[in-house]
Order: C-alpha cells, then structure tokens, then sequence
C-alpha cells in the first residue's frame, strides 16, 4: 500500500515531477569567458555579455557541453546529436538580455532513468523526461538598499542544466530520495556539487493529487525549493492544501507557488503570473549545437563507475551486504576509503571498522574523510596487525583510539605502548595457574556445573596479563588447566 | 603639408575640400606617394562636414579631434613606408557600430547617453587597416527603415535632388546617413549594415556603390543587433573597388560571432576588374512587378544589354517566392527585433524613465525611449511569437523563408550571378510614403529575398532618372562568391561610366 | 485574424512598452494593416518544408573552457543610469 493522505472524503494519491536546476561545473560561464566562480564581489564575474549589451553576442563553452553529456550518460538517457537553444523571453531586473538562452524545443539529452531506494529497502525507478542546458539569470537583491532593489549579475550566465522528470514520485518520501540520489550521481560524476545551501542545486516541485485509479489533476509548480527536507515538506503541504481546495468545492488552479519554510506552507507568486507568455523562437546567435559520435564515445569510456555499479560491485567482490554496499557507496570518498582498507584484507571486517569505529569516530569529531587522522592505509594496517596476530580485537579498539587522537600509523602505537599479544605459551601457563590458585571457591563451582565461569577465568586472566594475551591460547589453556 | 610662402604669418591653411573628390583607391596612392598628408586629407572631410552637415544631417556625432589624431598617426606610418591599405583614409562610421570611447545611439533616444567601453569587430579592423573616423553616421532608428526619416536624431536629407526641384529627398536607409556622407563627399566611404536593403537601397538613392556580404563573411560583434539572423555589415563608397577595398578591410572570421564563417578572405579588389565573360546571368522573370515605373525596366535592360556585349551570356530564370520575401521579411526581423530589443530597459545603460515600481519604469523608459517605428515592429515581434499565434506566423515564415533559399540555390545551378534592378524607384521625398508602413516596406521588395537567403548582394550606380535622381541595378551572388559579384558589378559600372554629382557636395570635389 | 484593442494592450504589456489609451486604436489599425500584409504567406504551401531558423547553415563551433573575461565592475557600471555602490539599482521590488 503506497503513501497516500486521508482527506474528508477519504484517501488522496499524491503525484510530484521534478525540474532540479543544477548548476555545472566549469571554469568559465556558458557564452562568456566570465569566471564562473561563486562569489565575489559585486559585478566582477561579469563580460559586456553577460550584462547583455548592445552588440554583444554569445558563444558556448565546450566543457559545458560535455558536463550536460556526462550527466545525460549518467541518467542513462539519450543523447541528442543535434540540438538547439531557444530564447525565453521575459522581463526581469536580474535578466540583462530580456531573455534567457535555453533549449525549449531540442534539448541535449532526452529520457533517462533514476533508480531510488526507500527506507523499508523498495528500489522504484523515476523517469528522466530531459535534460537542457541554459544560463543562470542574476540577484536581486531587497534588503540591502533603504528604497531599492540591488543588481548584482555576477550569476548571470553561469551554466545550469535543468533536469527533469516524470510525474512518476508518489509520495515526500520519494521526492527527498529522489533528489538525494540525483546530487549523488552529479557529484559522482563531477558535474554539480550538489550545493543546496549555495544555490548550485535546487527544484522546482509540481505538486497535484488525485483519487485512486483518476487521470492527472492540475498541478501547482514550487519554486526554487533549496533543500532536500524542504522539498519533502512543500510537497506534503501543497499536496494537503489542493485537498482542502478540491474537497471545499473548489478548483485548483495552475500557478506557481513559493515554499515559506518558516510557515511550513506555500502561498502564490502573483508577482511572476502576467508574464508566462515567453514567447520561445530559435536563438539566432547561435547555431544548432551538433555533436560528433567519437566525442560522445570519448565522454562515456572516461565515465566514472556510478553508485548503482559500484554497489553492485561491492556485494560481489566484497562479499559484503546490498545494505552496508549502500552505505559505503555514498559518495566517491566513502566509496575509494573502503576500497582502500578492503582490497586484500578480509572485506567484511573491513566494512564493519569503517561503517563502525570509522564513521563513529568521524561523528564524535565533526569531520569528514577529507580532514580525519585515521587514513585508509593505517586503517588497513591496523586490519593486518589483527590478521597476523600481532594485536588481538579488543587492543585494537584501543589502538584505533590513539590513531584517531595522534593521527598515528598503528604499528607505530603498538610498538610505543607495547601493546603485542603475548603467545608465549609459558607466561599464559602462569598466568592462568596464578588465577586458578587465587580462585579456588570459583573452581569447585565450575567443577561443580557452573559453566558459566569459564568467562571469568578467561576474563581475569587477561587483566592480569593487560588483554594482551593471545584469546585463542588463553581459551585453551584455561579449558586445559580446569580439567 | 603645404606652407604659406608668401611670406604673411601663417594662418591656418584653408582646407583643400577638392581632396574629398577623390575615390579611396586614389587617396590612397596620393598618400603613399606623399602628394598631400593623412591631416590634410582628414581637415578637408572635416571642412566638409562642417559646411554641409548642418543642413544634410548625415551625422550624430562628429570627432574631429579623433580623427586629426588618427590622421596624424597615419602621416607617421606613411613617413615610414609602413603604411597598411587603408592608412589615413577618413570614413563615416555607421552609428549602429559601438566604437570604444565614442557615443553609440542606434539613432535612437533610448541611447542617447550610451558610451561604448568597447569597439565593435569590424571597426576595430577598419583601424587595424589605418582608417580615420569622422564620427558617426546617422540611420533609421536601430536600423528599422528605408528612409532615414526613424531616426531619433533627425531625418537625413539627400544632397541629390530632382531636376529643377528643390524638394528635401530621402536618402534611403537605414544606412541613409552613410549614404549621404559618401555623396556628398564628406566621407570618402562609410560603413553600413543591411538587414532587409539597409546598404544597398540608400546606395542606389545616393549613386553609390554598396554590398552586403554574404551572411557570416563581416562579424557582428559589437554591432547594434536588429535582426540577428539577417544583420550582415558591409561598405558604402563611390566605386566598386572602393567598396572591395573596404570589405576586404572589414570582413574575416572572428571567434567572438558563433555565426561568423571560418574562411579565408579573398582579395576582392582583384575580383573588381576580373570581367564576365563566359559567366552566366540570371535575369529573375519576378522581379518585373505589376506597377514597376518604366525608367526602372529600361534600366535593367540596359544591364542586361551591357553584360551581353561584355560576353556574359544572360539566362531567364524564375525565384517563384520572390513576392513572399517582403511578407516573410516583416515577420522575421520584427520577432527578432523584439527579442533583441528587450535589453533596452533602462537597468543597466542608455536612458531611463523614472516610474511607481519596476515593471512601470520599464513602460515609460521604452515608451520615451524608442519611436513610433520601433514600437510597431516589437509590438508586432510580440505578436507573432505570443502563444496560440507562433506557428501560424512565425514557423510559416521560416519555412516560406526555406523555399526562397532553395529558389536561389536552385538558380545558382543554372547561373554565377543574378542581376536585378535595386530598387523599385528613385529617391522619393521626405513625408512622402510616411502615412502607410506597408508603401514604405515596399521599397525592400528587391533587396530582401537576398537578405532571407544570406547570399552577397551588391547595388551599382546604373544611370540616372527622368528626373535626374541616381538608380541602381543589383547584383546577387551565392553563398561566399562575393568576387563574381564584385566582377559583375565592375563590369556594370564601367559600362555605365556613371559620373554624375549630387546638387549638394563638398566644394570643387 | 484581427487584432483588437483588448490584444494590443496586453501585447503593449508583454513588450513592456506604455501605450496610452488614445494611442490603441491607431496602433490596433497599424498592426493590423501588417498583419493584412503579410497574411498572404497563407497561399503558400509548405507541407513537409523544414523551417530555416538562422542565417547560417553550419554547425557550431565550441569555445574552450577558460576565464578571459570579466573583473571590470567599473566599466559594466559605467553607464548605468542609477547605481548603488558596484550594484545597478531598480526601484524595490517586491515578492
Ligand atoms: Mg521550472
Ligand atoms: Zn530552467
């Protein structure tokens, strides 16, 4: 049974489609040499075209070309060899042209596919209608002059594209991973960074709901929502809002709507409602953007391996579960620390210290892969001092601390603190002799059926001997000497 | 430069305007062979201006001090025999072209108090070549006219006139001030753009020769966009080998234009003396319209009599959707015009009209801004590409758009060039033809199936009408063939040995 | 297809240009004089004609991926009518 909301007149089917704008990565912006960079001061990212002046005329950056290919390979969708751009056109401040340069009619990838993954462990695949490319528009900005508002175009121009999907998402829950899986697959493959809070990633939500089995109602486009949870949010409160409507006796009308996160609600953009005739026409500046075969080919053969592959892969030659493959697989960093401590060694184990003591520790400290003390070599190292028995499970532990406060090589602190299990089987001889002089009540009671003491003969004999003792002879010798 | 020696204290030397009479490729030797200075040559142009302008009002912006220091950098260069091909010969820039430094106004008010900080492709070229600026010419407003008379800064009057008349003629346009800055030898060349017979209409109302390139061949870069698919730059001069020295000057690719063709620029002037015998001449059976005025036929016939006895061999052939280009054309350039336009908003240059919000400073700004032509053609722009409306005007037009390239490529398989007369009349007078935009469109009908097609397309001075006023004829080639056209039109000119002046010029050129 | 007064403001709206009252019905006749004009297109037949959108017909050209331009706020700001430090200005808007 799918998510639904229950209204007055029973249960609603929720249905959302998606445009995420995501802007590309590159150095320079999509028809100007501009600097693409974030920031900066006031108008300093900006070419005379850019601002839009008279005679000025647009010429496209090839490495955004190939980031909208890559993107396109990487929602497995179709590439198109011949596209287009178009203008739209509207009046706006932070629009120097009076126009935006997209690609309405012929957009450079077709349709593709997403694969999500929901919390109960579904897999439900969300269809790619297109990817386009086009330019990012400026800031203006309200409250930064007493009487007026502010340009500053330094984004104007930067590339974007905009990805869009099917109405197939059905529930908040879905729109979230949807969007979570998106930004990982474009930060896969380094063709967004998936920067919510900086604007470099945001969506577009088209809201409707309907009654079991009913064709699409309207629906109600959210703008510029700039956070997964936001997302999931706005969806629920549209979705709960055109229920009231429909179930009071009115309509819903197609409009575009703002998300007020302080609210939790989402109210009309009347401001942006007289001007949606834009009166798209073909870009006369440019000319039809036709790509050649081998460079396509070239794209995807240098393709990075994408979550879904590598996940695969992890269960297959690590023998580890699709679940804990899920969660060292989200993101490259994540992906390539485990392969780094994995490869050779006993896999599983190395899955269980980095999804464990690893991203603990990374918890406790407030940091990242990037910036932690505990590299995968030393990780690795640590794995083989336990595999050669120069530490057992429970040093290790202690061990992994030190690295994690020194930055440390492990065998480095097990030399320092002298942390080597002991197997010399005269000194555990000793030992456990000494424990089972000390402990003569404890004996008769074990002899006498409480087996249950074995522990405490095997836990006080590693105290004695500061847990080094190797556990395995430990365990023999104690079974040994109370026989 | 020539001093007084008679022995008086030396005035300054009065300007020697009969310089202004000469033609570039005579200047230009007269400079090399260092018979009169680059100064000199600038001083008499600047005399002329200063003479007739006021009346002619061929120019927005005049920059003798600029142009004085251009000048006297080209005597350097002279002096060093390092002169290039177009060193120290002064020009009338096309006020459509941003020039660095220099006030750019598309004649209109809008932009009145616009200065470039940078210089369009073309013109920085012309100075790479040595050129001289005398400033900027006037134009139909953003180059939307056949008049002149769109200007925000003042209609342009013809310095040709009727016979026994004393009626104020238009120049043509949109290049009409170019035009006129060249006959009346103000200019000893300028450049134009031409979108639908912006170059070649007011070439042919001023007894000038003039060509617009083949789409592609000059870049657009930096040039005030009308029509992007459409705008091509291209000379204005008194001869055709003027205006093969000219483009030669002005043409190229540049990165900076997407549309702008990667090929090499061939010598034209060579092409101007090549001649046409054995090459093929189309005479297109649509171009005899119903209602075309009698002087204007025998004109073409004597075209066509003039390239027979040069040995062309002349050939009928049909362009079937010629009359679909003035329809198509008011389509087209308006839907890009009002796209290209929409930059004018007062925000970020040019003027602004002060209102209650945003979209209310926007109204009045281009309401005061633009005029009564302009407005038309964005309002019909918006029109045709508004919702419910785009395929039935628009995507018609670019597929009847379609069929005229194909009428041209299929006449090419049969011809080398096609000649036509330029325009369906002569020089008509200022008000005349003002109470109907459809009358005023219809002086294009000839020039803009060749503007559609993007194919070169030049008008020579071919004779003279009944009432003394100057014709052209046209000469249409293909795609990047502009030295048969320039051959064609060398070979008309000569045949014409058109030597004719206007009533209005510089003094004893 | 003719163009009445109620489409002449809204297009008037859409071009963002003021037009005042009395001057609708004369534009309404101007424009729909153009549109007369050019309606003739219809006679055409264009079944099965690609449109031709540009004035050039090759492909285009990819430009490399370098910063070569910008870091000039002063020469963007030059000829601004209004400006507020290194920010164009336009009267608040309000969203
Ligand atoms: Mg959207
Ligand atoms: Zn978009």
């Amino acid at each position: 049974m799918g998510y639904s909301l229950e209204g007055a007149t029973g249960a609603w089917e929720v249905v959302v489609g998606l445009e995420v704008h995501a802007q590309v990565i590159s150095e320079s912006k999509l028809f100007s040499g501009a600097s693409a960079t974030y920031g900066g001061a006031p108008n300093a990212h900006v070419s005379f075209v850019d601002a839009g002046f008279p005679g000025m005329l647009p010429v496209i950056n090839r490495e955004c070309v190939a980031q909208a290919v890559r993107t396109g390979l990487g929602l497995k969708a179709k590439i198109n060899h011949w596209s287009r751009f178009d203008r739209k056109n509207y009046f706006y401040a932070d629009l120097p042209n009076g126009y935006q340069i997209s690609q309405f009619a012929h957009p450079v990838v077709g349709t593709g596919v997403v694969e999500i993954e929901l919390a109960d462990g579904t897999l439900k695949e969300i269809g790619i209608t297109r990817l386009h490319l086009e330019q990012d528009a400026g800031k203006s900005m309200h409250d930064q002059h007493p009487s007026k508002s502010v340009i500053d175009l330094n984004r104007a121009g930067v590339a974007l594209m905009e990805i869009v999907s099917e109405p197939d998402i059905r529930s908040p829950e879905e729109a979230g991973a949807y969007v979570r899986k998106l930004r990982q697959i474009l930060r896969y493959l380094g063709t967004c960074d998936g920067n919510m809070e900086e604007g470099s990633m945001r969506a577009d939500v088209n809201v409707s709901v309907r009654k079991a089995g009913e064709e699409f109602r309207t629906r109600c486009e959210i703008k510029n929502v700039n956070s997964v949870r936001f997302v999931m949010h706005a969806v629920e409160a549209e979705a709960r809002r055109q229920i009231e409507v429909w179930e009071s006796g009115r309509t819903v009308v197609q409009e575009t709507r703002l998300y007020d996160p302080a609210r939790g609600e989402t109210r009309s953009m009347r401001s942006k409602e007289d001007a949606h005739d834009y009166r798209y026409f073909p870009e006369p500046d440019l000319l039809p953007l036709v790509l050649d075969e081998a460079w396509v080919k070239a794209l995807a053969e240098k393709l990075p391996e994408l979550p879904d592959e590598k996940r695969k892969r992890f269960c297959v030659q690590y023998g580890i579960s699709f679940y804990d493959a899920g969660v060292l697989v989200v993101d490259q960093v994540t992906a390539d620390f485990y392969e780094t401590v994995a490869k050779g060694r006993d896999a599983k184990l190395a899955a269980n210290w980095v999804m464990g003591d690893f991203f603990a520790a990374l918890n406790r400290m407030g940091t990242t892969i990037d910036t932690s003390p505990v590299t995968a070599a030393n990780l690795g190292a640590l794995l083989d001092l336990i595999a050669d028995a120069t530490i057992n499970g429970k040093i290790a532990k202690e061990v992994f601390e030190a690295m994690v406060e020194t930055g440390q090589a492990p065998d480095v602190i097990v030399e320092e603190k002298g942390l080597r299990q002991v197997t010399d089987t005269g000194a555990i001889e000793a030992a456990v002799a000494a424990v089972i002089a000390a402990n003569a009540d404890k004996v008769a009671e074990y002899k006498g059926g409480k087996e249950k003491l074995f522990g405490f003969f095997v836990g006080q004999v590693m105290k004695a001997m500061a847990r080094k003792g190797n556990p395995a002879i430990v365990n023999e010798e104690v079974k040994r000497q109370l026989q | 430069m020539s001093k007084a020696v008679t022995g008086k204290p030396a005035a300054a030397p009065a300007a020697r305007t009969e310089l202004c009479g000469l033609t570039i490729a005579q200047a230009a030797a007269g400079l090399e062979a260092r018979k009169f200075s680059a100064v000199e040559l600038t001083r008499a142009h600047l005399a002329a201006i200063e003479a007739l302008d006021s009346r002619l009002n061929a120019f927005i912006t005049v920059t003798p001090e600029l142009a004085l220091e251009q000048a006297a950098a080209a005597d350097l260069r002279l002096a060093t025999g390092d002169g290039r091909t177009l060193t120290g010969i002064p020009l009338a820039i096309k006020d459509l072209f941003c020039t660095e430094g220099v006030r750019t106004t598309a004649a209109s008010r809008i932009l009145e108090p616009f200065t470039p900080p940078y210089e369009s492709t073309v013109t920085a070229q012309l100075k790479d070549s040595g050129a001289v600026f005398l400033g900027k010419a006037n134009l139909d407003e953003f180059a939307m006219g056949s008049s002149n008379m769109t200007s925000g800064f003042g209609p342009v009057e013809n310095p040709w006139q009727r016979r026994g008349s004393n009626v104020k003629l238009v120049p043509g346009g949109s290049s009409g001030g170019s035009a006129a800055a060249v006959a009346a030898r103000m200019a000893m060349g300028a450049t134009g753009t031409d979108t639908g017979g912006s170059i070649r209409q007011p070439a042919s109302f001023c007894g000038l020769a003039g060509i617009k390139p083949t789409y592609g061949r000059c870049s657009r870069y930096g040039i005030v966009a009308f029509a992007s698919s459409l705008d091509q730059a291209g000379p204005l001069a008194r001869t055709v080998e003027d205006c093969a020295i000219l483009l030669g000057a002005m043409a190229g690719f540049d990165a900076k234009d997407s549309t702008s063709a990667e090929r090499p620029v061939p010598y034209f002037r060579g092409a101007v003396t090549a001649g046409v015998r054995g090459k093929r001449i189309g005479i297109p059976a649509e171009y005899r319209m119903p209602g075309m005025p009698e002087e204007i036929e025998a004109l073409w016939q004597r075209g066509v009599r003039w390239l027979k006895s040069e040995g062309a061999e002349i050939v009928d052939i049909s362009l079937p959707h010629t009359k679909y280009g003035l329809p198509v054309y008011y389509i087209v350039a308006p839907a890009e015009a009002s796209s290209n336009l929409a930059r004018y908003d007062g925000v970020r240059f040019g003027a602004r009209i002060d209102g209650e919000d945003l979209i209310d400073m926007y109204e009045r700004t281009r309401a005061a801004g633009f005029g009564a032509e302009v407005k038309r053609r964005i309002m019909i722009g918006t029109y045709v590409l508004s919702a419910g409306y785009y395929d039935a005007y628009y995507l018609k037009a670019q597929k009847v758009r379609a069929l005229i390239l194909r009428d041209f490529e299929q006449a090419f398989a049969k011809v080398d060039a096609i000649l036509t007369p330029t325009a369906p009349s002569a020089a008509f007078g200022m008000g005349e033809k003002m109470d109907d935009p459809i009358k005023m469109y219809l002086n294009d009908v000839f020039t803009v199936p060749a503007s559609l097609a993007g194919v070169p397309a030049m008008s020579v001075p071919a004779g003279l009408s009944e009432e003394g006023l100057p014709l052209g004829l046209q000469v249409i080639g293909r795609h990047f063939d502009e030295e048969t056209v320039f051959a064609v039109s060398g070979a008309l000119e000569q045949a014409a040995d058109f030597r004719s002046k206007p009533a209005v010029m510089a003094k004893g050129a | 297809m003719s163009l009445d007064a109620a489409t002449v403001r809204r297009i008037a709206k859409l071009a963002r240009i003021r037009v005042e009252e009395e001057e609708v019905a004369v534009l309404a006749a101007e424009l729909n004089g153009i549109l007369g004009y050019v309606a003739q297109l219809d006679e055409v037949d264009v079944t099965g004609v690609e449109p031709l959108s540009g004035g050039a017909q090759m492909a285009m050209r990819l430009r490399d991926d370098v910063v070569t331009d910008g870091e000039m706020a002063e020469k963007i700001l030059a000829n601004a009518p209004e400006r507020s430090g290194d920010f164009f200005t336009v009267p608040k808007v309000v969203e």
